[in-house]
């Protein structure tokens, strides 16, 4: 088991999302960084999609009530376990009794606490995300706090457990620091035709700030003022995190995880999935710019990422075996 | 009826938007209900999510749009629209809303006369959508279509009955709204621990009845 030492500015339970009820307005939820989640379980041996813990600026604090394997990954953090530094993206094994220590993220927003045997928390409508609006999933529906003891799953049968991990030269994507303006990929929706070319033209020069009130729901982006040639008045459709929206404000939207599952803001396009992972990292206060793209670009690009995942899974199987 | 035309439209690599314009008509909607209905056989699509006048069809990562939208527009010009259901729900209502007499007023009616007409139609559920359980309502009568508040409030209560637009719904998780509150239910909306957490589908009936009654 788990206990919270402390949890940092909002930490959750968060496994690959929830999405049998989208047509009852259940949202997706899930981890923000989906694939650090991904690389964090391949990294212990869990399945794609086990519940892993997803803390937000760093600084947070943990400790193991019984021996468990883990790996943190996602932000760039300084981490250490009784003192002692631990890397990203390495598989160790965590003792009862050891702390878990992680300092503020030095860029990035988002860390992931994976351990093998998956966070166990009951399993509510097909899955173990911390549904925040909805009040449930996760532990009891709400966000952790200090003093919360988190139950960990049964490991694979058969695990080695030396330390183990990926290194900058091989993974340089996973090592990534988020402080320059990345492009994110966006596929045009529909309402992209609505922009006369001065309004495109506008929205893909400029660098958006992301501002202070974004969070797992949406980012609130600063800019210039975007201004469609006619204003709309929508019906409520079907919407995905990614969805890039323009309020009447002129100040575009994009939905996150834990987005609505409905929406009639008019849409500009919504962002790759490849980029989610990418999005999600990129500090409040930061920019982005924004790039359109095909969707054989946008699925070549996903497979490629998902290829690097599979390939993790491989390494660390295989040093696995080898040990 | 003619049918309605078809809009399709890209929302991101694995996902398909259909959608047909305003004005709100249950002949339309009702083309959806079905179209919904037979999306949820297809193999290559993996979710569907209903919405007003819309279907969103999420697909699998191999599957092509072509194929999909092939199939979506034939079946759009040959199913036989779906009819409401026969379940009715009433729902309870304090009419005790903080926009109530500001909403009345905007409308040129007194606060008695908005529950009148309010309590008088027979809603039907076209969609569910946004939160858990919140569903998209049509029938509200025209005297009563409102623009959404012009900043959101950031607060509204679980429960809110509210009108944005020219719909009505109910607030179903305490979350910020645009809507205007017209009064409270205590009724609730969704229960994950329910077989079925939903209380309302899409195609039901409701009414809403006045209760007496502080908030």
């Amino acid at each position: 088991m788990i206990r919270i030492l402390k949890p940092g500015f909002y930490a959750s339970v968060q496994d690959a999302g929830r999405v049998g009820y989208l047509s009852d307005g259940v949202g997706r939820c899930g981890a923000m960084d989906a694939l650090a989640l991904k690389v964090g379980n391949a990294a212990v041996g869990n399945p794609d999609t086990a519940a892993a813990l997803e803390f937000t600026f760093g600084g947070f604090e943990v400790e193991a009530t019984r021996d468990i394997e883990i790996c943190i990954g996602g932000a760039p953090i300084q981490a250490k376990i009784d003192g002692k530094p631990i890397h990203r993206w390495w598989a160790q094994t965590f003792h009862k009794g050891q702390r878990l220590s992680v300092g503020p993220c030095a860029s990035g927003m988002r860390s992931y606490l994976c351990v093998a045997g998956g966070i166990d928390v009951p399993t509510v409508l097909g899955s173990k995300s911390t549904d925040l609006k909805g009040g449930f999933g996760g532990l009891s529906g709400r966000l952790l706090k200090a003093g919360d003891v988190l139950d960990v799953g049964p490991a694979r049968k058969g695990r080695e457990m030396r330390p183990k991990g990926l290194s900058p030269r091989e993974f340089p994507d996973l090592f990534r620091d988020f402080t320059a303006c990345p492009t994110l990929l966006f596929i045009p929706a529909r309402e992209w035709e609505d922009l006369d070319a001065a309004n495109q033209r506008k929205f893909l020069d400029e660098e958006w700030v992301i501002s202070p009130d974004s969070n797992r729901v949406g980012y609130r982006l600063n800019g210039v003022q975007i201004s469609p040639k006619v204003h709309k008045e929508m019906l409520s459709h079907g919407i995905l995190p990614g969805t890039i929206q323009l309020p009447p404000s002129g100040q575009p939207v994009v939905q996150m995880k834990d987005a609505n599952t409905a929406g009639g803001y008019p849409k500009l396009g919504k962002v790759i999935e490849a980029d989610m992972s990418v999005l999600a990292q990129v500090p409040i206060g930061k920019s982005i710019r924004f790039a359109p793209c095909s969707i054989d670009e946008a699925k070549i690009a996903l497979r490629t990422q998902n290829a690097h995942s599979d390939r993790v899974r491989k390494i660390m199987n295989g040093l696995r075996n080898i040990a | 009826m003619t049918t309605p035309a078809l809009h399709v439209s890209h929302l991101g690599e694995e996902a398909v938007l259909f959608q047909c314009d305003g004005p709100l008509m249950r002949e339309t909607q009702a083309r959806f209900w079905a179209l919904e209905q037979h999306c949820h056989d297809l193999e290559m699509v993996q979710a569907c999510v209903l919405g007003v006048h819309s279907l969103l069809l999420c697909l699998g990562p191999d599957a092509t749009d072509d194929a999909v939208c092939d199939h979506v527009f034939r079946l759009w010009e040959t199913l036989t629209p779906l009819e409401p259901s026969d379940t009715v729900v009433e729902i309870p209502v304090r009419y005790n809303g903080e926009d109530l007499a500001d909403l009345a007023h905007a409308e040129g009616l007194t606060p008695a006369e908005v529950v009148r007409i309010h309590t008088a139609t027979e809603y039907i559920v076209f969609a569910l959508g946004s939160q858990p359980g919140f569903p998209y309502l049509g029938g509200l009568d025209e005297r009563l279509h409102c623009p959404r508040r012009a900043s959101p409030r950031v607060r509204v209560e679980a429960g809110s009955v509210a009108i944005g637009g020219g719909q009505t719904g109910i607030i179903s998780r305490t979350s910020p709204s645009g809507w205007h509150i017209l009064g409270h239910t205590e009724i609730e909306l969704f229960d994950e621990n329910r077989k079925q957490p939903s209380l309302l589908s899409a195609r039901d009936r409701v009414r809403f009845v006045a209760r007496e009654g502080a908030a």
